[in-house]
């Protein structure tokens, strides 16, 4: 069910070199994300601005005090809540691959997504005055949601247990995602004063991002990923089986369930902010896997970096592309992202 | 699967699109035709309607409208035809008295709407679906699209009028909104030149260029939308970056969001960044009605007088 071809052949622990590209490629395409925009900045002004805010430095940048504030209150948010979106998706993207041993897995093909669109979805349609609340409840929703989604699809995948193949889980998956979204349809339908603020929130709004959403998602982040990266190795030796992984004193279902949680936690906290956006789950893996080796070890870290990096660009595009309107990210991933899966996909087949 | 994912984003971009283009404007234009019956009040059926959307033949004054237009219905009542609405769809909430119902025009469904036995129904937007199947049991059906600009207004209001037997009172109607926006008009004169506008349709910066049917009502008076920098975009309604809002730096702000995403002139105050924002500073954010503001029907006249008022407050804090 796994790609066989690169474990064999290819180193199975990172080196400090992928982790600098990876490292480099992210603070580029943050530099890259802050200094462009539909205003423009110098990038002059914008650097010595950065640096006046350091401690112990005081630069004059000559921005005015307009663009000091579209940049710090607007664009740098804005790229800092890319970058931690794009990581979580391409994160738990790998991890629901290794999870489920099953390379086409991603949150947008189990069901995770549209069930945590369900869970935003009947929040925002029948929970009062949600924006009063002290803790917003819809990462939590979505949590709950995303987590009823994936148990359902692996149950659902389960069924048909003898056949069980890659495409199992995932046909399961779409027909779990098929029923969640009817229902949030459903939903919608009946409460139609929702239908645009739910609309807004699946086609991905860092259009609003601030600082307030980096704070509400950080925690959830932080715990997901740091969960999910402690189990990379684990992931590699439940990767062979769970025979092996038996033989060794691993709980292979405990780790799994944990792994699932935490994915699916980060991915709710994610889409709770920045709505749906599909693809990177499923790109920024695999193509880290096809360049440089398949064990988790190495897909986990650099997931992280090059979705938070790839999302930052996405982004970029999608602000500036027809500036000063906007083009939902959603668009501008899947636009990217396919033709790119293509070009990674006729590569690996000429290397092999 | 891969195709499936962008389909569906797509899918929900056209969604949006759609519902914002019938929220507020686009659509063909209409020429109202009085085939065989004379002007005036007393106008004599059969009338037949030509337009571009095909001809629709009247026998006789409907008695039993149905509209499932929230334009429509207002027209409706305005132009005195209010007595001959048995049903209106869900989102007609005005006049208050309107027989409002289940019925929607984004779902129809045609057995509920032929229970009412209506003898003419009146839609804005609509499927070929509802156009065949109202055709199938013989129910007369006048489209009026969205319109895109106020002589399109005009024209369905005199429209209605002519199918439903009120020709004298729409022509009035239409006499006094056009005496109404002149007088608005020449009252700000020249003065609102140059002030800029932000037209906000919801809270993620949707919002409306001057080539759209609320722009050009805005454009009466003169103002600029610092929305038409986004003009190649391509549809009317672009969304926003915020930091553009923030740079163009309007010196009025109109919300037509306060009922479907609560904003108000404190939300946008705490937004981040918008206190740098002129129309913020100075007290130019403008609450407006959404249902007000998201129809070209007689009340686009008191969505006018807002917009002057805070241009005159707005002029006269200024000095």
């Amino acid at each position: 069910m796994r790609e066989p071809e690169g474990a064999v052949l290819r180193p199975t622990t990172l080196r400090a070199g992928w982790l600098i590209a990876g490292v480099a490629a992210c603070v580029a395409a943050a530099v890259i994300g802050v200094t462009v925009g539909p205003v423009s900045i110098s990038g002059g002004g914008v650097g010595r601005e950065l640096l006046d805010r350091l401690p112990l430095l005081a630069i004059e940048s000559g921005l005015s005090e307009r663009d000091a504030t579209i940049l710090w209150d607007l664009r740098l948010p804005r790229v800092v809540l890319g970058a931690m979106v794009g990581a979580m998706l391409a994160l738990a993207g790998a991890a629901y691959q290794g999870v489920f041993r099953n390379p086409l897995a991603d949150p947008y093909l189990l069901g995770v997504a549209a069930g945590a669109g369900l869970g935003a979805t009947l929040a925002i349609a029948y929970l009062p005055n949600i924006s009063e609340w002290p803790i917003d409840p819809l990462p939590l929703a979505a949590f709950v949601g995303a987590l009823a989604g994936v148990f359902a699809t692996y149950t659902l995948g389960r069924a048909g247990e003898r056949s069980r193949t890659a495409s199992t889980l995932i046909l399961a998956g779409v027909a779990m995602a098929s029923f969640l979204t009817a229902m949030q349809t459903f939903v919608q339908q009946r409460e139609d004063d929702t239908l645009r603020k739910v609309f807004a929130w699946i086609l991905g709004q860092l259009t609003t991002a601030s600082w307030r959403e980096v704070l509400l998602i950080l925690p959830y982040v932080i715990v997901s990923s740091v969960t999910i990266l402690l189990h990379r190795r684990l992931l590699d030796i439940m990767s062979v089986g769970d025979e092996e992984a038996d033989s060794l004193g691993i709980d292979a279902r405990r780790v799994r369930l944990l792994i699932v949680i935490a994915a699916s936690l980060g991915t709710a906290a994610a889409v709770s902010v920045s709505g749906l956006i599909a693809f990177v789950g499923i790109i920024v893996p695999h193509t880290v896997r096809l360049l440089l080796g398949s064990s988790y070890r190495i897909v986990l870290p650099l997931s992280v970096l090059f979705g938070g990096a790839f999302l930052i660009l996405a982004d970029l595009a999608a602000r500036t592309a027809i500036a000063p309107a906007e083009i939902p990210i959603g668009v501008i991933t899947a636009f990217l992202g396919a033709p790119f899966f293509l070009l990674v996909l006729r590569r690996s087949r000429t290397i092999s | 699967m891969k195709g499936r994912i962008p389909l569906l984003f797509m899918l929900c971009a056209l969604c949006v699109l759609c519902a914002l283009v019938f929220a507020a404007c686009g659509g063909a234009t209409t020429e109202a035709e009085e085939g065989t019956s004379p002007a005036g009040s007393g106008a004599e059926f059969p009338v037949t309607i030509d337009t571009d959307l095909g001809r629709v033949e009247i026998p006789q004054r409907p008695e039993r409208l149905v509209s499932l237009s929230p334009t429509a219905t207002e027209m409706l009542y305005a132009v005195g035809a209010g007595d001959q609405v048995v049903a209106v769809d869900d989102q007609s909430n005005y006049p208050a008295d309107a027989p409002t119902t289940e019925l929607s025009e984004f779902e129809p469904n045609v057995e509920a709407i032929a229970s009412y036995d209506p003898d003419l129904v009146v839609i804005s937007g609509g499927t070929p679906e509802l156009k065949r199947a109202l055709g199938r049991i013989d129910i007369p059906m006048l489209q009026q699209p969205a319109a895109t600009t106020i002589d399109d207004t005009y024209a369905q209001i005199e429209q209605l009028g002519a199918v439903t037997g009120n020709v004298a009172e729409a022509e009035a109607v239409v006499a006094d909104m056009q005496e109404r926006i002149d007088e608005l008009v020449s009252g700000i004169g020249d003065e609102a030149r140059g002030l800029t506008y932000y037209h906000e349709l919801d809270d993620t910066y949707f919002t409306a260029t001057s080539e759209t049917f609320i722009g050009q009502v805005y454009s009466f008076l003169g103002l600029e939308n610092i929305a038409d920098e986004a003009k190649g975009s391509g549809t009317g309604y672009p969304q926003l970056s915020a930091e553009y809002i923030v740079e163009a730096d309007p010196d009025l702000v109109f919300l037509a969001d306060t009922k479907c995403c609560g904003q108000s002139a404190e939300t946008v105050a705490s937004r981040p960044g918008w206190d740098q924002i002129a129309a913020v500073r100075e007290g130019g954010v403008v609450q407006l009605d959404d249902d007000i503001a998201s129809r070209w029907g007689p009340r686009v006249v008191d969505f006018l007088e807002v917009v002057a008022d805070a241009v005159e407050k707005l002029l006269s804090a200024r000095g």
